[in-house]
């Protein structure tokens, strides 16, 4: 949707103050649920995540079955209230495609093969929405599943780059995703650099696509120590305990 | 019944026999509470709260709309609850089943009937537009007792909803009032619940103890110490003396959690 208005200055300076290359605050929590066997609670600038990831148990029903691998089942879902106007509850065309590739992304991930016939739930709540929810959402799914303890290559992790007035920006805000140019989600296995989620719409040039792209993958890399050090805070937290 | 419910059963019932619970409470105690409000930016309102391990955040959102026909001088309000599968093993995606219902249905009776929203207030145009309330109980973390998690977060979140007058003031007729405001609302009931297993009543299940229950009853009581909405659940059943001790200690919980509830959404 092309707009007037104005997203960023001359100075490289966007409507929330930060510069183009500057990420919203993120803030990541490990083993936050009871119930689940890994939990992980994020917050990116106003979006707030909540993902709780059980198994690998039992595929039902059976003929979803793999019997050489586990399947992994990501549902992304917004709480009614995380948006301005009221969405109605359950699924929508939107959420289930975010699922299938947020799901197709951590299978990439995890061994799979060392679970045949199970299934990893991956549950993906979104509580509070601001721009660039399935990032989010893949971010804290990765911590989540370290969390419980499932064998992984890597820990996924995602972000998006865009487009606004003209300039390659990372992180899109809310109006920056409303009125800008493009949005360039992407997600990576930060150890390989290998890609395993890439959507994008509006409209770039190649040689902007190739600025995008790389930002992306930078900002990829920052967000990847925060998901670590949040891993490890709760290893410490632990360790603290235990010591007491 | 599966061997694993049958062995906690058994744990379960020869503690209470020695006056014990598994998480060392007395029979009428409550776990831990913690009430937070204003925790959804985009919610008009909005509380998570804490039972122990139970944890559920609800949201309000609010809308204009038509009155019912056969109410046409009160807003609307909607109840919904989502037992989302992160908040349990046991939970499943779809359309919500009669667990979710009823939990929505009694969180709906014990706002409605207590008339807790003012809902007179809430009306733009007599028999025309109203204000809609849609109160969204989202389960995060299930360990028992999700009637009075969800009932309480959904009376912290209406105390703490502004109407968002500003945002719809192009629906709102020439000389209505345009500025935010906050939920007309009144002094709220409290819902206790508690399980019976044999011949014991306990307050506030864990996730434990309430898969084993033979019955479950709630009650909400207001601030005069009546009573103001009842539902018995499952398949056993109550003697009157059981009732009525399940009613003293709903009173007695009731005043506590009252008093809790009152501190977080007059700050």
């Amino acid at each position: 949707m092309k707009s007037d208005i104005k997203l960023i200055t001359s100075e490289g300076k966007r409507l929330d103050g930060r510069g183009p290359e500057d990420i919203r605050k993120i803030k990541i929590e490990a083993g936050v649920l009871h119930r689940a066997d890994g939990s992980c609670y994020l917050e990116w600038g106003g979006n707030k995540v909540l993902v709780a990831v059980y198994g690998p148990r039992e595929a039902v029903p059976r003929h979803t079955q793999n019997p050489l691998r586990a399947i992994v089942q990501a549902r992304y879902n917004m709480a009614a209230f995380s948006v301005e106007d009221r969405k109605r509850p359950g699924p929508d065309r939107r959420s289930v495609e975010i699922s299938k590739v947020i799901s197709e992304a951590l299978e990439k991930v995890i061994l799979t093969e060392q679970f045949p016939r199970a299934t990893v739930n991956v549950n993906i709540e979104v509580l509070d929405a601001e721009a660039g929810t399935r990032c989010a959402g893949l971010t804290a799914a990765g911590v989540a599943l370290i969390d419980a303890g499932i064998p992984m290559r890597d820990i996924p992790v995602a972000i998006a780059a865009g487009k606004i007035n003209g300039q390659v920006v990372l992180d899109l805000g809310k109006e920056e995703d409303n009125f800008g140019d493009a949005d360039l989600p992407v997600a990576i296995s930060p150890r390989t650099g290998e890609i395993l989620l890439l959507q994008m719409d509006g409209h770039l040039t190649v040689d902007e696509f190739n600025q995008a792209f790389d930002l992306a993958v930078k900002g990829c890399h920052a967000v990847s120590e925060i998901q670590k050090k949040a891993v490890i805070h709760k290893y410490q937290t632990i360790a603290a305990e235990v010591q007491e | 019944m599966t061997i694993v419910p049958i062995i906690k059963r058994d744990y379960i019932t020869n503690l209470a026999a020695q006056g014990k619970r598994i998480d060392g409470r007395n029979f009428d105690h409550y776990r831990k509470i913690e009430i937070e409000t204003k925790v959804v930016n985009k919610a008009e309102g909005s509380a998570r709260v804490k039972i122990g391990n139970t944890q559920v955040l609800v949201g309000i959102k609010m809308g204009l709309g038509e009155p019912f026909p056969d109410t046409p001088n009160m807003g609307v309000l909607s109840t919904a609850a989502e037992l989302v599968p992160l908040a349990s093993p046991d939970f499943e995606s779809g359309p919500p089943r009669e667990d979710a219902i009823e939990l929505a249905r009694v969180v709906d009776r014990g706002v409605r009937e207590s008339e807790v929203v003012d809902v007179q207030k809430l009306v733009v145009t007599p028999g025309e537009l109203v204000w809609l309330v849609f109160i969204d109980i989202h389960v995060l973390d299930y360990d028992g007792n999700l009637f009075d998690a969800a009932s309480l977060g959904a009376l912290a979140a209406l105390s703490t909803t502004i109407v968002p007058a500003k945002r719809f003031e192009d629906q709102l007729p020439e000389g209505h009032q345009k500025e935010d405001f906050p939920l007309p609302m009144s002094e709220p009931p409290i819902s206790c619940t508690a399980v019976k297993i044999n011949d014991f009543v306990l307050f506030d299940p864990c996730f434990d103890e309430e898969v084993i229950a033979d019955a479950r009853l709630t009650v909400a009581t207001d601030h005069n110490g009546d009573i103001r909405a009842m539902q018995k659940g499952l398949s056993g059943s109550f003697s009157k003396e059981e009732i009525q001790k399940v009613i003293k200690g709903a009173l007695d919980n009731g005043k506590e959690i009252r008093k809790k509830l009152k501190e977080v959404t007059s700050s």
